[in-house]
């Protein structure tokens, strides 16, 4: 066990920093905030020219997207779990810009290169990659939450197009993707998993309207998607007609290891503990109250836990380890410590909490209680909480799956 | 940047298990336990000759000269098995002994502990909930100690005793021997009868300042909150392995009981909570000996944790099995009274949890 880096990666980091230093500057930096902030702030992502100038650079130093190929724009490396540690930390400090964050770099990308034709990856990968080209993922629909591949908007061929109605729903960032991607059923004869084809969907097609959905937390994040004769190439297909279940899976294993996925519980958590320290309740700091510090110490230490479950996956990783349990229980472990950690927050704001987001008089602007109510978001959005569980029992402790979620699938 | 076990440490964690699994199945557990002294010497020189005694012991004085991680994951195995016996106690007294001895009293005790000639044992506890360093009361004036120790592990069959006590100069260690004279031990009867506790009473008893004082004292009882949080995460592991293979197994109405969601679910949590805790563990081991700025805050963080999830293992699994689970035939209970010992010695979750708190500053 050792967690500094050795003088090889050292020297890498060196490398890093020069790199920045002579293509980012501090104004630059003014011009795009990092990703995580943004995200934190809602919006629409905005990408400044130089920003996608710098990417392109750092693409052909190999620094983003090493899983993408060169002749699509990528960094085309092996991977390197700890060289992309340090990037990711070199980049953080400068605020240059990172990968882009969405579904487009994250799944639509690595999807694309595992089955998309050559004038699909030309067409799509590095327009994503440089953010140029905006996506949103059309999967779930009105009926067909958990039940995904229960879903039922239909596809059907004519001549050289798709004729496609139906409707999805909870599609994040909808209202400014140019492009979706999406699961349609075009062979309904077929069992459920195996009647499913992935076709990318231009958002200004006629027939197409989005309608933003408002969520409880007052704003409106997610949109609805309605598809009403909707006509798209026959090409726009990914993979084999039929074999889309099979497609949208490909992405998870490019799924890498989910460092930092704590990272949104430690700064909430630092805020609450500043907060206890400045907040008086009943004429004394709330820190002083037993109870909180009980209950700050006890998110803590699985805080902790949480960090440095990521160094040990990052080990895992860059040791070509099969994570195996330690990254199953990532997605339910982090989000109920998001949850945790939100619902200590309420309560050391005590009846401050009672103030929502915006209002002046609110602690932090009440960005507490929006990250308070944002924490049950991430604890259903890509797989509910139950659903995790029952992932969990199943591939983790190979328990029997469930009867009626395994119907007809091979 | 390696968060892992080395390959060494891999094979000592396989050596001790295999070990335990052919020396130490839970029928001899049982019988060790149910003895008089709750201890097996020829199970002990089983452990002996494994190194499992040596492996924090500097390689000066006989040992491995290993680091606290080393020997926390042999404490995982044991955890794992339920081994009786005094591991616990004998290496709180040799990790004392060497951040805190004299050269001469390095040179006695350590050679012996880690050749398993001697058993020794970390007394800290008093009456009222003491378990820090600074607040003890039993007394070492004039090179004689006198008072009571509480929740001494395995402190009836110690030959070398490290005893918390007030001394001159304040606070600190002082080293004594059970047939020394003035000493009354005796057993009391624990909920886990796997490791024994004792009541320690001295009266006159010649006693040797251990230079390391405070600093020391504090240090071992860091050492010892480690070693009970590794203790308990191989408890967890091994409490959600019978409890998966029990549901795989059992049937009603029909099925086996692991197809229902609700048993599904209810391990899916277990297993999400004990998942992230070794890495806590591991980090707070590690510090110990790589990132001292750290080490006591994160034994305390480790302790409170990790006995907080054995805790509600040892309640679930419990559960989960139905009316088997409620036997004493059955093994499951080994595991629920060592979670029982766990959580309670060395200072409770919400005491480490208010020093944690304190040495943050808030």
């Amino acid at each position: 066990m050792d967690l500094s880096f050795s003088a090889e990666y050292e020297k890498f980091r060196e490398q890093v920093r020069a790199f920045l230093a002579e293509n980012w500057s501090a104004e630059d930096a003014a011009v795009e905030p990092p990703a995580d902030e943004r995200n934190a702030l809602g919006g629409p992502i905005r990408v400044d020219p130089r920003a996608t100038e710098f990417r392109r650079k750092a693409c052909e130093r190999g620094y983003l997207y090493p899983h993408v190929p060169k002749r699509y724009g990528g960094g085309e490396k092996s991977p390197d779990p700890l060289a992309q540690t340090i990037i990711a930390d070199e980049f953080r400090k400068t605020k240059a810009p990172h990968e882009m964050i969405g579904q487009g770099p994250s799944m639509l990308v690595p999807t694309l290169i595992e089955h998309g034709t050559e004038e699909q990856k030309k067409q799509f990968v590095e327009g994503t990659i440089l953010g140029k080209i905006k996506w949103c993922q059309g999967y779930s629909e009105p009926g067909s939450g958990s039940d995904l591949a229960s879903l039922r908007t239909k596809g059907e061929r004519d001549g050289d197009d798709w004729v496609i109605n139906g409707q999805k729903i909870w599609t994040s960032d909808a209202q400014n993707a140019d492009w979706m991607f999406c699961l349609v059923r075009t062979e309904p004869d077929a069992p459920k998993h195996d009647g499913i084809s992935y076709i990318l969907i231009d958002m200004k097609t006629p027939g197409l309207t989005v309608r933003p959905l408002r969520q409880m937390t007052g704003t409106a994040d997610f949109n609805e998607v309605f598809l009403e004769n909707v006509r798209v190439p026959y090409t726009n297909l990914v993979g084999d007609r039929g074999k889309g279940w099979i497609v949208s899976r490909s992405t998870l294993k490019h799924e890498r290891a989910l460092i930092g996925s704590a990272s949104m519980s430690r700064r909430v958590f630092d805020g609450v503990a500043l907060l206890a320290q400045f907040t008086n309740v009943r004429g004394r700091p709330a820190i002083q109250d037993a109870v909180i510090r009980d209950r700050l110490v006890q998110l803590e230490a699985k805080l902790l836990a949480s960090e440095y479950h990521g160094y040990r996956q990052l080990t895992m990783s860059a040791r070509g380890e099969e994570p195996g349990m330690a990254a199953l229980v990532s997605k339910l472990s982090s989000t109920t410590l998001g949850y945790d950690v939100a619902k200590l927050a309420m309560d050391v704001m005590g009846d401050r909490g009672a103030l929502a987001p915006g209002e002046p008089e609110a602690p932090g602007m009440g960005m507490l209680v929006s990250a308070y109510m944002w924490s049950l978001g991430v604890l259903i959005a890509g797989g509910t909480a139950n659903i995790q569980r029952n992932i969990i029992a199943e591939r983790g402790l190979g328990l029997p799956r469930d009867a009626a979620a395994s119907a007809g699938r091979k | 940047m390696d968060f892992g076990l080395s390959q060494d440490q891999v094979l000592l964690k396989d050596t001790i298990r295999r070990f335990l699994d052919a020396e130490c199945p839970t029928s001899r557990v049982r019988s060790v336990m149910e003895g008089p002294t709750g201890h097996d010497p020829a199970l002990w020189q089983g452990l002996v000759s494994l190194g499992v005694t040596g492996l924090a012991v500097p390689a000066d004085f006989g040992g491995a000269g290993l680091e606290l991680l080393d020997l926390a994951l042999a404490a995982e195995e044991l955890g794992y098995n339920a081994t009786p016996g005094p591991f616990l106690a004998s290496a709180l007294a040799a990790i004392a002994i060497a951040e805190g001895g004299s050269e001469a009293q390095k040179k006695r005790w350590l050679p012996r502990l880690a050749d398993g000639t001697a058993l020794g044992t970390f007394a800290l506890g008093e009456a009222d909930g003491v378990w820090a360093p600074e607040d003890v009361v039993v007394e070492a004036k004039g090179g004689k100690l006198s008072g009571a120790k509480a929740l001494v592990p395995n402190g009836a069959i110690a030959d070398v005793i490290v005893v918390a006590a007030r001394g001159e100069k304040g606070p600190g260690l002082f080293l004594a021997e059970r047939a020394a004279s003035g000493v009354t031990a005796g057993d009391y009867n624990g909920v886990d009868m796997t490791r024994r506790l004792s009541h320690l009473k001295f009266e006159g008893t010649p006693a040797e300042a251990m230079p390391g004082g405070l600093a020391a004292a504090g240090r071992t009882r860091d050492a010892a909150l480690v070693l009970l949080a590794a203790d308990a995460y191989g408890g967890c592991r091994r409490m959600l392995d019978m409890t998966t293979r029990y549901a795989k197994q059992r049937e009603q109405f029909g099925q086996t009981i692991g197809a229902f969601q609700a048993v599904k679910h209810q391990l899916a949590n277990l297993a999400c909570e004990l998942e992230p805790s070794l890495s806590l563990w591991w980090y707070a081991a590690h510090a110990f000996d790589a990132i001292r700025d750290q080490s006591e805050r994160h034994a305390a963080l480790a302790k409170s944790h990790m006995t907080d999830v054995y805790d509600r293992f040892a309640r679930d699994t419990t559960e989960l099995h139905g009316g088997i689970g409620f036997t004493w035939e059955y093994d499951l209970h080994l595991w629920f009274r060592r979670a029982i010992y766990d959580r309670s010695l060395f200072g409770d979750a919400t005491f480490q949890r208010e020093r944690a708190a304190g040495l943050a500053g808030w």
